[in-house]
């Protein structure tokens, strides 16, 4: 249980009585249960796909005081997920729109937000004021950050994770139990993992993992149930089967091992092998046009009349939305088996959503002998911006 | 007698999207190396290239963890389920 001071739990108003009669009449709950997540505080990590069925779900049972640490706008392709934020709110900031929201659901609750992105400067600063933390992010740097931050101030994670049909739950960094870094050390190299445009999710799977961890969340805070500590749910929406994979405290865990490593926050972004590209311009011998083509460039070779051959590595649901005519679709997974395909002697443009995978893409064609691969820059969505606004984006 | 392996849905463009793969084999080790036999672009999500099995991929046997096993060298019996479990983030990395 997280609250340790009982004797300062604090009362019930008549009104929040009538609100919270539904938890007030089990026995597992009761007025000392509530009051005790009325006592209890959550950060959320994001105001997104996670953050809002968790953060709604809290506001609503009654927790003390909710933080939002989030700087992003809200856009129109956050509302297939995102329930925080309406029509009405887009453009705004996140953090904005969701405060709005959760004191209609709930005014008793105190809502705090953080206009910001979560950092190494500032993160344990803001652990310390919450008692569970709410990881909601989608990105490895800030997910080691959020794992560290709470084994370093001793906060228990609400941990979820999202991609396509499937997500993952669990709490980590409990007293006894295991952190995000016994189960995963090192982040993969940003090359093995699939872009966010490769991405996509199922808009109603944050609600299911969401509410994982908002179920988590509640549980620490009144201390009843069974939490999902040392294990590790995965959640298939297509097949709606959960499976069950157990997890064990690492002593070499670098993070909570008996040797701990981590004994202050990093850089995550280069732990994760994230840092700035390198301008090429300036690296001797390199001249960008060998490898890199902008759509305006390729519009004019395509109006000389040459004939480049157009290679779009992006997926067939992804090519029905767009493309640029002429173009010959290979996935960027089926590209190893299938490059065969592709002609030696003309010039290739590799092209995607937005430049990442084509890259990949670029880089595997030269690993196997093609000496003629431009990658598109901005890939379909830079086209359609700078030369073909009749097609949607997406 | 042939196992299950379950394919996580960010490594499926590498099995012809296939979610689960029959495989055969008397360990962990030799499941997996009849896997990445079959389809060979899963090799370098999976391995390192000296072969050794990247620290981000996990790999369970039914519901536990062959690092607290037998790691590659787990045996395996008829009707066990071999899971791939990457480290899995929707983000921009």
């Amino acid at each position: 249980m997280i609250t340790e001071t009982d004797v300062e739990l604090p009362t019930l108003s008549p009104d929040e009585i009538k609100r919270y009669s539904r938890h007030l009449i089990m026995p597992e709950v009761g007025m000392d249960g509530q009051r005790r997540i009325k006592a209890g505080s959550v950060l959320c990590i994001g105001a997104g796909g996670l953050g809002s069925p968790a953060a709604m779900y809290l506001a609503a049972a009654g927790i003390g005081r909710i933080g939002l640490v989030d700087f992003d706008v809200v856009d129109f392709s956050n509302l297939q997920r995102q329930l925080l934020h309406g029509t009405k709110d887009v453009g705004t900031s996140k953090n904005e729109s969701a405060k709005r929201r959760l004191n209609d659901l709930n005014p008793h609750v105190q809502v705090d937000t953080y206009e910001t992105l979560l950092s190494s400067e500032n993160a344990l600063d803001l652990f310390k004021q919450y008692d569970v933390i709410l990881d909601g992010t989608d990105n490895f740097p800030t997910r080691y950050l959020v794992n560290d931050a709470c084994v370093l101030t001793g906060k228990p994670n609400a941990y979820g994770s999202i991609f396509r049909f499937e997500g993952q739950a669990s709490v980590f960094a409990t007293k006894d139990g295991p952190c995000y870094r016994c189960l995963y050390p090192e982040p993969p190299p940003p090359g093995l993992v699939p872009s966010c445009a490769e991405g996509g999710v199922l808009g109603v799977l944050p609600g299911i993992i969401g509410v994982i961890q908002a179920t988590e969340t509640l549980k620490l805070l009144t201390g009843i149930g069974e939490p999902l500590i040392g294990r590790f749910m995965i959640y298939d929406a297509l097949k709606m089967k959960f499976r069950e994979l157990k997890l064990r405290k690492d002593p070499d865990c670098p993070a909570c091992g008996t040797h701990p490593t981590v004994t202050k926050l990093i850089d995550y972004e280069q732990f994760c092998g994230i840092r700035p590209e390198p301008d090429l311009s300036q690296v001797a011998g390199a001249n960008v046009s060998d490898w890199e083509i902008t759509p305006v460039e390729l519009k004019k070779k395509l109006d000389a009349g040459e004939t480049p051959f157009i290679l779009d590595v992006r997926e067939p649901n992804e090519y029905q939305i767009n493309r640029i005519a002429g173009s010959t679709l290979i996935p960027l997974g089926e590209l190893p088996r299938r490059y065969q395909e592709l002609p030696r002697d003309r010039e290739i443009i590799a092209q995607c959503k937005m430049g990442g995978r084509s890259a990949k893409a670029q880089d595997f064609l030269k690993s196997v002998g093609f000496t003629n691969v431009k990658n598109l820059k901005g890939g379909i969505l830079e086209w359609i911006d700078k030369v073909d606004p009749t097609q949607p984006k997406y | 007698m042939p196992n299950t392996i379950n394919i996580p849905t960010p490594l499926r463009p590498f099995t012809d999207k296939h979610e689960s793969v029959e495989v055969s084999g008397a360990t962990v080790g030799e499941l997996l190396a009849d896997l990445t036999t079959k389809y060979d672009g899963l090799r370098k999500h999976l391995y390192t290239d000296e072969g050794k099995l990247r620290n981000f991929v996990n790999v369970y046997l039914n519901d536990e963890d062959i690092r607290y096993l037998q790691k590659e060298q787990t045996p395996v019996k008829t009707g066990d389920t071999l899971s791939i479990v990457p480290s899995v983030a929707g983000g921009r990395v």
